[in-house]
């Protein structure tokens, strides 16, 4: 309050200058009235008795500027000239000036756009009534492996029993055809319990949400809520709207109201175009899973802790329902452990990669940033150095060595204050652009990233402090100089030999670099990797075409013979070598994973279970198509049928796990979930299935599409045909066969960008902050090498005169910067290894230890190196010895 | 002239202090003022004063207005505030002690010498 009463009366004081300085005036005038009266009142005439006084009272100029002091009005006065005078020495060195104001600007810059993400994946709550106490359950209590889903039937003994939460809701994500009277299109909707909107405390902004109350069993409540952002793009703000029927997978729904503008269900980083109950999932999803208690597919359970309970208690209460549930349904629930964690990233399930990515990536940036305050200390303090005559004279005329300082920190407040005003800038810019970015065509993603004041003011603070901080490398030099030596011997000096705190600075400035470059390279290496890592199918020449057959309503019964009908629509294209359908593809968000047991096993319990598998249904010819090598056996043909033995293909993995070896698995059994018994007949190589490149071999099973349905269908389409002309083909063949049906298509290498996704990202980042450290160490290592150039010209001179050799020249020239610059990478690159062990975990077969990028860290830093000694070497080389001597 | 003393560092607030104590008093009062209940035993530097008076107003000791004054001249007139008041009586006190204090020690020590 004090501090702050002082200020306003010094902005105050500042604003009156002018007015008081009349005031002081007038008062120094009305004294010396005073003083000639007396003195006339004792002999003198007027005139002599008011010069008289004038002499007596002395300096008024100087009396003038100590009221001024004395009440204060100096500090801004002072701080206005300091900046004045700043704005006229960098004008004097433009280049100095920018390259600062630059290096600072995207320091900064990548500061506030890190931050701006941080900010909006974990920092800011989530945008309902109380976020800070809504909780996600997770099942499973290990962090990595915690696992959202929870089966409906679960759910409902969860919300029912436990004592911890004010109501539990549910969510589950998912995708429908929705007919708004033209063509049906594909949609994302989130399924919500009744209680959703209750629980997390939305208000409708039009018309009403779902309540429980309009929960009476399946597909009884035709109702759909839509978003504002889909209401405002799709239905032109049209207030009508609610009340309208629509069509859902040709089942009418009735829209009943909006959600407010700012609400995009409780996932960050997807926004649904509606809500529906979730008791009509089987209308929405064409299947029941509402009986269903061992099929975990309900997404997020999601809730707000009751006041006074701790997450720990609440997960000891879950823990106790868990095991009523393990002891009543042996047969659906094992033992789980519970988790609850904040629901806006999934909870652990994607949130722990992305906190640990994103806050590994803020560390980065800092280190940028640091990286940027050494290399302007450094050519801070050697300014400094050039300045000392400057200084010395200051000093010597009587100025405070505090003045000078303030003087210095302005100047390095205000190129810090500019660096990060344009830094800023640049951020909004590209955090807005991220902001409305959908990365992949057919998921609708909401990044919430927009700048906001906590952005704003990170900036600003990271800006003031970095100038202090760059700004106080030159604090000691000031603080040291003898005015009188240095007046007395000039600025020359002498050479100094010994590590000054500048070659420190470089030299910590180049290790940062160095790590910088050594984790971009190790990421770029990873990611290049991946891509050439076995799949286990062949993205190249294919064509996905992705569709569900329940959109267009088709019933079960229907569906294998529509499915066939497609593949060999297809396969009548011109250019099309093969074509192959399945349920899901490998690598694709939505895989599924089904507990199986070994053919002995009779106690079906899911704790008796031999692995979890993850499931594929195919049709005859998908391996073909997608280019997946058939090891041994067979694959399936149509007659592989409902009447048919079961069969299926597996993959080493699972042959390994099951059968201990792919050779014994042949031909053997093993059974599925409600017991059948399925015979291997045919081994395929392993791949990639969950959409993460850096997954470990997983065991996984194909079926023969015809013994395991699904209406999901995703069609490989191989040609060798020009793909523009493939895909129009595709959407006249599939018109032909139904108008009504909704697809997309994408080559499958479009599809598999969501699989990339993280790893593109964490190497785009990557990339860039590296790219930045080698732009800082070559400013840094050129700053350095040109500045000592300058001030040993007469040194240099003096040995080519005396015979020394171009070689010679530069090594005494540069001999330096490039000793810093080795000392820099080595700790660097040894530092850089270290953090990559991090990197591995993102990037999938990302290894620190690898010829290449080990070798590609040291070549990169000797280019940077030469290229930033390149110009200093040319002038050092230039120098010519009797110019020089005779300037002198 | 060579008879007066050499004013102490921060001595000045105070006799400015007291000199207002006694009624309202414009810049060149203070000063003659100053000189009169001093016995003109201290040389106070004309322009000097100012910084002081401005010092003192700032922290609220002094409040200063505008009037006429006995010359039927314009000038500032300062006075003491409740602050400046309590200031003043702490300061003597301090100053007394102090005083007493230096001159008992002066006192001994020409004793024991």
């Amino acid at each position: 309050m004090k501090l702050l009463d002082s200020l306003r009366f010094r902005i105050a004081a500042l604003f009156r200058r002018s007015q008081m300085n009349a005031e002081v005036e007038e008062e120094l005038r009305s004294h010396i009235q005073h003083r000639a009266d007396d003195l006339e009142r004792s002999g003198l005439d007027r005139a002599q008795a008011e010069r008289r006084a004038r002499i007596e009272f002395g300096g008024q100029a100087k009396f003038k500027e100590e009221c001024h002091e004395a009440f204060g009005s100096n500090f801004i006065g002072t701080f206005v000239r300091d900046v004045r005078y700043s704005l006229r020495v960098l004008r004097k060195s433009p280049g100095f000036a920018i390259a600062a104001v630059l290096t600072l600007a995207l320091a900064i810059g990548a500061n506030a756009v890190v931050f701006g993400v941080l900010n909006a994946l974990i920092l800011r709550p989530l945008n309902v009534p109380q976020a800070e106490s809504l909780y996600a359950v997770g099942r499973g209590s290990d962090r990595s492996m915690s696992q959202p889903y929870q089966s409906y039937p679960d759910y409902i003994d969860l919300r029912d029993r436990n004592r911890s939460f004010d109501g539990l809701a549910v969510y589950n994500i998912s995708q429908a055809g929705l007919d708004t009277g033209e063509h049906p299109t594909p949609v994302w909707l989130n399924e919500v319990s009744g209680n959703y909107f209750d629980v997390l405390g939305i208000q409708p902004y039009l018309g009403r949400l779902i309540h429980s109350s309009d929960e009476h069993g399946p597909n009884s409540a035709p109702y759909i809520v839509l978003t504002y952002a889909y209401w405002h793009s799709h239905f032109q703000d049209d207030r009508g709207a609610v009340g309208r029927t629509v069509q859902i997978n040709k089942h009418p729904f009735t829209i009943i109201g909006v959600t407010p503008a700012g609400f995009h269900g409780t996932l960050l980083f997807f926004s649904p175009d509606f809500f529906v109950p979730i008791v009509d999932q089987e209308q929405v999803d064409g299947w029941n899973g509402l009986d269903a208690r061992g099929t975990r597919w309900v997404f997020q359970t999601i809730g707000h802790l009751r006041a006074g309970v701790t997450p720990a208690q609440a997960v000891a209460d879950l823990n106790s329902i868990g095991s009523y549930l393990e002891k009543t349904y042996p047969k659906d629930d094992s033992k789980v452990d519970f988790s609850v964690a904040r629901p806006s990233l999934a909870g652990d399930f994607l949130g722990g990669a992305i906190r640990a990515f994103v806050t590994g990536l803020m560390l980065l940036a800092g280190l940028i940033l640091l990286a940027a305050c050494a290399n302007l200390g450094s050519l801070f303090a050697a300014r400094a150095a050039d300045r000392s005559r400057e200084v010395a004279l200051r000093l010597a005329l009587g100025s405070s060595r505090v003045r000078i300082l303030r003087q210095l920190f302005t100047e390095a407040v205000l190129i810090s204050l500019a660096g990060g005003a344009i830094g800023l800038w640049g951020s909004v810019v590209l955090l807005r652009w991220l902001a409305v970015w959908q990365p992949f065509p057919e998921f609708p993603m909401n990044i919430p990233v927009s700048p906001d004041a906590n952005v704003y003011g990170v900036a600003l603070l990271l800006a003031l402090a970095s100038g202090f901080l760059f700004g106080a490398v030159p604090v000691r030099q000031v603080l040291r100089t003898d005015p009188y030596q240095i007046v007395k011997s000039g600025s020359t000096g002498k050479v100094g030999r010994r590590m000054t705190v500048r070659d420190v600075l470089i030299a910590v400035q180049i290790a940062i670099c160095a790590v910088l470059v050594t984790s971009s390279m190790v990421a770029v290496r990873g990611l290049v990797r991946s891509l050439h890592s076995n799949l286990g199918i062949e993205p190249r020449d294919a064509m996905l075409v992705e569709t569900d057959l329940r959109m267009a309503h088709y019933s079960a019964d229907e569906e294998p013979a529509m499915q066939r009908r497609m593949i060999d629509a297809m396969k009548t294209i011109p250019g099309v070598t093969s074509v192959g359908l399945v349920d899901s593809p490998p690598l694709h968000m939505g895989w599924s994973l089904s507990p199986v047991y070994t053919d002995t096993t009779t106690d079906l319990r899911r704790a008796n279970a031999a692995a979890p598998v993850i499931v594929f249904g195919i049709s005859p010819d998908y391996f073909c198509a997608a280019s997946t090598t058939l090891l041994s056996g067979r694959t399936f043909t149509w007659h592989d049928d409902k009447d048919a033995p079961r069969v299926a293909v597996i993959n080493q993995e699972f042959a390994r796990k099951i059968f201990g070896s792919v050779t014994n698995a042949m031909g053997r059994y093993y059974k599925i979930e409600d017991g059948t018994r399925i015979q291997v007949v045919g081994i395929v190589e392993d791949g990639k299935y969950t959409a993460n490149l850096a997954e470990d071999p997983q065991p996984a099973m194909f079926l023969p599409i015809l013994q395991s349905p699904s209406s999901e269908t995703w069609l490989v389409v191989r040609s060798n045909g020009d793909p523009q002309q493939l895909v129009a083909a595709i959407r006249t063949k599939l018109r032909d066969l139904d108008t009504g049906l909704p697809s997309f298509i994408q080559t499958w290498n479009e599809e598999m960008n969501g699989a990339l996704f993280a790893p593109r990202m964490a190497t785009a980042s990557l990339g860039i902050l590296g790219g930045m450290g080698a732009m800082l160490s070559i400013t840094g290592i050129f700053g350095m090498a040109a500045y000592s150039i300058t001030k040993r010209q007469k040194e240099l001179g003096i040995r080519m005169a005396l015979g020394a050799q171009r070689k010679e020249v530069l090594q005494a020239a540069l001999g330096r910067p490039f000793k810093l610059l080795a000392y820099g990478s080595t700790a660097g690159l040894l530092l850089g290894i270290l953090a990559s062990r991090v990197l591995a975990s993102i990037v999938y077969q990302a290894t620190p230890r690898d010829p290449l990028v080990l070798g590609g860290v040291v070549l990169a830093m000797m280019l940077l190196g030469l290229v930033a000694v390149w110009i200093p070497a040319q002038r050092a080389l230039s120098i010519d010895p009797a110019k020089l001597l005779r300037e002198e | 002239m060579t008879d007066q003393a050499q004013l102490l560092p921060g001595t000045l607030d105070l006799l400015i202090l007291r000199a207002v104590s006694l009624g309202p008093l414009h810049g060149y009062g203070v000063l003659l003022r100053i000189g009169q209940i001093s016995g003109n035993a201290l040389l106070i530097e004309q322009g000097a004063l100012y910084p002081g008076l401005f010092r003192l107003v700032r922290q609220g000791l002094l409040k200063a207005s505008w009037g006429t004054s006995e010359n039927n001249r314009r000038a500032k007139f300062y006075e003491l505030t409740a602050a400046g008041r309590k200031r003043l009586r702490e300061e003597t006190d301090s100053w007394n002690r102090l005083a007493t204090a230096i001159a008992s020690a002066l006192s001994q020590q020409s004793e024991e010498a």
